[in-house]
């Protein structure tokens, strides 16, 4: 495969390349569908959240499941992961539970983060997902050093990294790439071009034809990945993360995909792009390509059904976590240090006792 | 005791916390061959090789973010960046990510890295040599701020700082790395973290300096002596968390104070400590709490010997609290 061509998996026809084919087995593959069916219903019920105020705010991944489902099913024991606030789906996938998750998302004490930042910003210690910031690609160069560190106690672990399009043109994506082509890391770095950041068309965002092939300026791989087709999207990712564990060093993959919503439940995505270009990128909507595979396979017989069941799911965990208590206003002052320091704790008593 | 400059005393707190705790790594610009462009990381590379003495590429973004990937991870970076004037490109790692991390993620992640930078003037490095940028990171929530003003507490605040579990930025007052000699306690030696130091006792005035500036307010002070005043001078070491029960203790004693900072004045960190002294010594000040800065102009090359707070601009400050 050159850089510039696009690995596909799944043929339009609902049957898989053989060669390509990374032979998951039948449970593995219908985990993969009903793990992008709940992502998907996810983002239904949270942009349904903030339209009736219940949240103030969420960024959607629909159109992008099988990237997120696909690069987290790659992720093993003992990886990390430094995902973009697009990528529930690598944690949701990698065990990060619903109710968490949910619990985020509302931020109150059914939040194990304590309602300390707005809906998206995950992390779970237990599976190595690391805390979400909004800053795009900040997350890059942590991922460097999270690498080095396994390097330095010889542990044989990959480091998976996601991030958009846009995050290419920041300086910590270029401190990133090139720390670890310099140092030999184990860094995945999974860029999801779903072509634009925000308004702004990939097009606008650099100059090369690919996203890819800034990748040999680091001396690292560039491969480039059908971002819809959530088998190659797993064959290319758990091929970079097989090469990192074997100290082989680094891949930056590009995944083209299209986002189908607005970039946030903020934005209006109609002044930029047109209804035309969406309904194109609908018809290839990767959980009904996915969906019409497991059909073929005789894995799955009514993908409405389990749609259907994965709404209810979240509706459930939502219900159980939406009347959790808010979070106690002393909170606010805690985890700031590892210990609470003179001033915090003088505004913290100022504050409670109404006197502040 | 042996006498050791300031920058010795830091390289020996590397090498100390280095041979005692194989996690703790140190990693910039020409730190490992070179030893350091100060040579703070001297003999370090030889001692403990390239994994734990890291030569990194020239992109501080990448230092400061690396190391706090390398602090969640579970070593203990100390980032050197080579002078705190080219800072600014970590800046956003330092402030949205390294402060925040415990924060945001409710304590599951932290980042305990340690950044050390070179800072202040006084040795005719113009601009982006010279600067002071101590106010915007104690500015930021979740940072602890250090600057030590002699040897011994530059080994016993770098050890501290190094095994504490909060982010740290440690900036070393370049002026007084090798014109500064003291004994320094061999082996492991830590200085807390939070503690002042009173310089020199006195009972009419409390000056308040940090860094570079320490010996031009000893010098202040015993020109005070001659004229009859005693002047206590408090170095505060930690400059956030402050130790403000230090200050405080002393203000309400003496009700004058004067606090020196070589940093520009406007938003200084003078102007919190001022705050809080009239927030809470009101009642025992005698005269207005007093400042002696730099100038809000950027750091002049040629007029860098005016531009820097000496003894005399210093003592025309305490004179005017004295006489106030
Ligand atoms: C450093 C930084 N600048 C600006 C923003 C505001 N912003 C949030 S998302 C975004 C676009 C990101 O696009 P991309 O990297 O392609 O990811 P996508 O949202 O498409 O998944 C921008 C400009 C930000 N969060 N961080
Ligand atoms: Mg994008």
């Amino acid at each position: 495969m050159t850089d510039a061509e696009i690995l596909s998996v799944l043929r339009p026809d609902g049957t898989v390349d053989p060669s390509l084919d990374p032979g998951l087995p039948d449970p593995e593959l219908l985990s993969l569908y009903r793990h992008m069916a709940l992502l998907r219903a996810i983002d239904e019920k949270a942009v349904a959240l903030q339209r009736s105020g219940r949240i103030g705010f969420f960024v959607p991944s629909t159109g992008q499941e099988a990237c997120s489902i696909g690069a987290g099913h790659a992720v093993r024991e003992g990886d990390w992961i430094f995902p973009a606030y697009r990528d529930h789906g690598v944690g949701l996938m990698r065990g990060y539970p619903l109710a968490a998750l949910v619990g985020q998302i509302l931020g109150n004490t059914a939040d194990a983060t304590r309602g300390r930042q707005m809906p998206n910003h995950w992390c779970d210690r237990s599976i190595h997902l690391v805390s979400v910031s909004s800053p795009v690609a900040t997350q890059l160069p942590h991922a460097v050093g999270a690498a080095y560190a396994a390097k330095v106690r010889g542990e044989r672990i990959a480091v998976l990294a996601t991030f958009g399009d846009g995050g290419t043109s920041t300086g910590d994506f270029h401190a990133a790439m090139n720390f670890t082509g310099v140092f030999r890391l184990p860094v995945v770095f999974f860029c999801e071009n779903n072509r634009y950041a925000i308004s702004h068309r990939v097009e606008d965002q650099t100059a090369t034809r690919t996203l890819a092939e800034k990748a040999p300026a680091y001396g690292l791989p560039g491969v480039r990945v059908d971002g819809n087709d959530v088998l190659a999207v797993r064959k290319v990712v758990g091929d970079a993360m097989g090469r990192a564990r074997a100290g082989e060093g680094g891949t930056l993959i590009e995944a083209l995909t299209y986002r189908l919503g607005p970039h946030s439940t903020s934005d209006d995505p109609t002044v930029y792009r047109s209804e035309e270009e969406v309904a194109a990128w609908r018809g290839k909507d990767p959980i009904r390509r996915f969906a019409a595979f497991l059909m073929g396979r005789g894995l799955l017989e009514d993908p409405a059904a389990e749609e259907a069941g994965a709404k209810e799911i979240v509706r459930r965990a939502v219900e159980a976590a939406e009347d959790a208590p808010p979070v106690p206003l002393s909170s606010m002052f805690e985890d700031v240090y590892a210990e609470i320091p003179w001033h915090l704790a003088e505004q913290r008593d100022s504050l409670l006792s109404g006197k502040g | 005791m042996p006498e050791v400059t300031l920058i010795k005393a830091v390289n020996d707190a590397l090498a100390t916390e280095m041979a005692r705790d194989p996690s703790v790594c140190v990693l910039g610009e020409d730190v490992g061959r070179e030893g350091g462009v100060f040579r703070a990381t001297e003999g370090l590379f030889r001692r403990f090789g390239q994994e734990r003495v890291i030569d990194t590429p020239l992109n501080e973004v990448g230092i400061v973010g690396m190391a706090i990937g390398m602090a969640m991870n579970g070593l203990r970076p100390v980032a050197e960046i080579e002078f705190s004037d080219f800072i600014y490109p970590a800046f956003d790692q330092i402030v949205s990510e390294m402060a925040k991390m415990r924060y945001r993620s409710a304590g599951q992640f932290t980042a305990a890295v340690v950044v050390r930078a070179p800072s202040g003037g006084g040795i005719k490095g113009g601009h982006y040599h010279s600067q002071s940028p101590e106010a915007y990171f104690i500015h930021t929530a979740g940072l602890v701020v250090v600057m030590p003003s002699t040897p011994s507490d530059a080994k016993g605040l770098l050890a501290s700082a190094i095994r504490g579990e909060d982010p740290v930025i440690f900036l070393e007052p370049k002026a007084l790395y090798r014109t500064v000699k003291e004994e320094v306690p061999q082996g492991e030696h830590l200085v807390p973290i939070g503690k002042g130091r009173i310089v020199r006792p006195g009972d009419d005035l409390t000056l308040i300096t940090w860094g570079a500036m320490v010996p031009v307010a000893e010098k202040a002070a015993e020109s005070a002596t001659a004229e009859g005043a005693s002047v206590e001078v408090i170095d505060p070491r930690t400059l956030w968390p402050l130790d403000i029960g230090m200050i405080e203790a002393s203000v309400n004693r003496t009700g004058r104070a004067v606090i020196l900072h070589e940093a520009p004045r406007t938003c200084g960190f003078g102007a919190e400590v001022a705050a809080l002294i009239q927030e809470r010594c009101f009642l025992h000040l005698k005269s207005p709490v007093g400042r002696v800065t730099g100038f809000d102009t950027p750091f002049p090359y040629a007029l860098e010997k005016s531009y820097l707070p000496d003894p005399e601009r210093t003592l025309r400050a305490v004179r005017a609290a004295l006489e106030f």
